[in-house]
């Protein structure tokens, strides 16, 4: 069969001992990344895009990397959400929920152990279901051209910014943005400089990256000089930790079923992983029923989430392969990785390139039993590191950043462009203006205007060529109803709030 | 009143419309490439100006702004940032950091000697890892010392 020769030339790249070491190193680091409040997989993985660059990592060992990372700071965003009730990422906010009570009535080894197996299950079925599905998915978008694309970017526009924001002007107005941003430098259809206001800087353009480590990591240390580092982890005490092995089993239909929900959820574009942990959590409690002590800190409460973020990462990897259409605020940040790697993610991938898509494959699911083994018996490690003061930290990453983008391009000016969107992130995020959406608008915009132009091109600059295929009336009507639907549902859908002391 | 919302709306509505006079000075669009490079600026300029114009007829709530001394220190933290962007060059790379850094961590946590010590640390530690464990290229010292 297909899919095991394909499997089989992933596993030969995966396993020789650099991928390897890669995998280890990006697990290690990842799960600090998430672990440590403030840092999530997106700015963690941001800050790291630079410093893979220059060291000259090939294609797939950089993706192995940063995707291993992803899937560590997935694993690591639990620990601060059941030790400390501050969730080290979004998609962790719902662990918070039945995590931080448990660790109240001093069941936190229990907690940690029984999110860790559901973050493996979640993790591992979903990479599973990612080697099955992306190849089928790749071999639909091969039907797409220009209108379809452009139909296409427009939903994951929609429906990520119909997610992101309680306003969908803010949502809407932060898409634009990104895209206006994209525009700016030379045209490379016709050689015209665009909106530089004549500085020779703006030529080239504004790099995603520079914005992406602005928006993501340095308005994040403006956030602490807010707050003083408030809500930091010092004096955090953990007991022996044991396997609870028959709480463990008895959560088994639920880390399935959360699995299942999340990796949908992941796959579809612009929903991720806060969609994914959050509909699990709900599912449970309704299945669970008022005697299931939801919220009082029980098993199920904890492995549900897990299960399902962890599921929904995965997820959000076949859209970004197959399409080239991030699901998430991080698989934006990976899809800025293959970009620069000069890898053009859609259905063309899995044709020219399966050494990246099967290596990458293969690689996450070895990087899941590397994290097991990490999250569970080695978990006293992390809390460990979780004690390291915001005033050391946050500086840290500060420097890290202006020392990856600096290398990357050796210019001041992109440092300075990277405090401005660093300013921008913090302002945008106190009004809730979503970034992500920015984000997607600066590395999609290219893409989109030139599928634009050259379905227009090809019609004879008749617009209606835009809706002239099934596949692109049924994308445009999706991205209407994904833009739209999510006003009417907030009233159902409001996320609850964290609990209090 | 005046809420932020509607301060970013009207700043939005500025830049949009610059947007779209900057795009009509480009070339129209020609045989092979129909729409030229004017076309999906003003579409997007015109997004820009819609959203914008949301924000200011149906603002949020104020957003929760920190106090007049918080946002002192976060421009205070904004100018050395970017001091520190100009300086990384001429000046190389440990006295920018440790500077810069001490400063940063001051304004987390107001601890004088536990800042000087954590921009050392960070500077120097950080210079090890990225010089020797990643190889990247960079100056300890301002290149003038070196000759």
């Amino acid at each position: 069969m297909d899919l095991f020769a394909n499997l089989a030339l992933g596993f030969e790249i995966a396993l020789s001992p650099m991928t390897l070491f890669l995998a280890v190193i990006g697990c290690f680091l990842g799960t600090i990344i998430g672990a440590l409040p403030g840092l999530g997989p997106s700015n963690g993985v941001a800050i790291l895009i630079p410093i893979t660059f220059t060291m000259g990592l090939d294609a797939t060992a950089a993706l192995v990397l940063l995707t291993s990372v992803y899937y560590g700071a997935m694993y690591g965003g639990r620990i601060s959400s059941i030790l400390l009730n501050i969730p080290g990422d979004e998609p962790a906010m719902m662990t918070t929920l039945d995590g931080y009570p448990m660790a109240k009535n001093g069941r936190a080894g229990d907690a940690l152990v029984i999110s860790g197996v559901a973050s493996f299950v979640g993790a591992l079925l979903a990479t599973i279901a990612l080697a099955l599905v992306a190849p089928y998915l790749a071999r639909i978008a091969y039907k797409f051209g220009p209108a379809e694309y452009f139909a296409l970017y427009a939903l994951a526009f929609a429906t990520l910014g119909g997610m992101a924001s309680n306003n969908q002007a803010k949502s809407a107005l932060a898409s634009f943005i990104g895209l206006g941003i994209a525009l700016i430098g030379i045209d490379n259809n016709s050689g015209f400089t665009r909106f530089t206001g004549g500085n020779l800087h703006l030529a080239d353009g504004i790099d995603f990256l520079v914005a992406i480590v602005g928006l993501f990591a340095v308005s994040e240390v403006f956030f602490f000089i807010e707050s003083h580092g408030k809500g930091s982890a010092v004096g955090v005490v953990l007991g022996k930790v044991t396997v609870p092995w028959r709480e463990i089993w008895s959560t088994r239909w639920t880390m399935l079923r959360s699995s299942a929900v999340g990796f949908v959820a992941g796959v579809l574009p612009g929903a991720g992983a806060s969609l994914g942990s959050f509909m699990t959590y709900m599912m449970e409690k309704s299945i669970a029923g008022k005697n299931g002590g939801f919220g009082t800190g029980v098993a199920k409460g904890v492995a549900a989430p897990e299960a399902g973020n962890n599921a929904a990462a995965g997820g959000a990897l076949v859209p970004m392969l197959t399409l080239g259409v991030p699901g998430s605020g991080t698989t934006a940040v990976l899809l800025a990785v293959l970009m620069t790697l000069n890898i053009t993610p859609g259905p063309t991938l899995f044709a020219d390139r399966p050494d990246v898509v099967w290596g990458l494959i293969a690689a996450l699911l070895i990087a899941n039993f590397v994290l097991l083994a990490m999250n569970v018996p080695m978990v006293k490690v992390f809390v460990r590191i979780l004690q390291v003061p915001p005033a050391i930290l946050l500086p840290g990453v500060t420097m890290i950043s202006f020392v990856g983008i600096y290398s990357l391009s050796g210019s001041y000016f992109d440092l300075l462009l990277m405090v401005g969107f660093g300013v921008m992130g913090y302002i945008f995020r106190k009004m809730d203006i979503p970034t992500v959406p920015v984000i997607l608008g600066i590395l999609l915009g290219y893409q989109m205007e030139n599928n634009l132009r050259h379905a227009m091109t090809l019609s004879g600059g008749e617009w209606t060529y835009l809706l002239s295929s099934p596949i692109s009336i049924g994308l445009w009507v999706a991205a209407a109803m994904g833009f739209i639907a999510p006003m009417f549902l907030r009233r159902y859908l409001r996320k609850p709030q964290m609990v209090t002391d | 009143m005046i809420r932020s919302d509607r301060i970013l709306g009207v700043v939005v509505v500025i830049v949009a419309l610059a947007f779209i006079a900057s795009a009509y000075n480009l070339p129209a669009g020609n045989l092979f490439d129909k729409l030229g490079p004017k076309a999906f600026p003003i579409i997007v300029a015109a997004g820009m100006l819609v959203s914008a114009l949301g924000l200011i007829f149906r603002p949020d709530p104020e957003a929760d702004w920190p106090e007049m001394t918080s946002l002192v220190s976060i421009g205070f933290a904004t100018v050395v940032l970017i001091g520190y962007a100009y300086s990384l060059k001429p000046l190389g790379f440990l006295a920018p950091t440790a500077i810069a850094a001490a400063i940063l961590s001051y304004q987390i946590t107001p601890k004088p000697l536990y800042a000087v010590l954590t921009g050392i640390g960070l500077s120097a530690g950080l210079f090890i890892i990225f010089k020797y464990a990643l190889g990247l290229g960079l100056f300890a010292l301002p290149r003038g010392l070196l000759g």
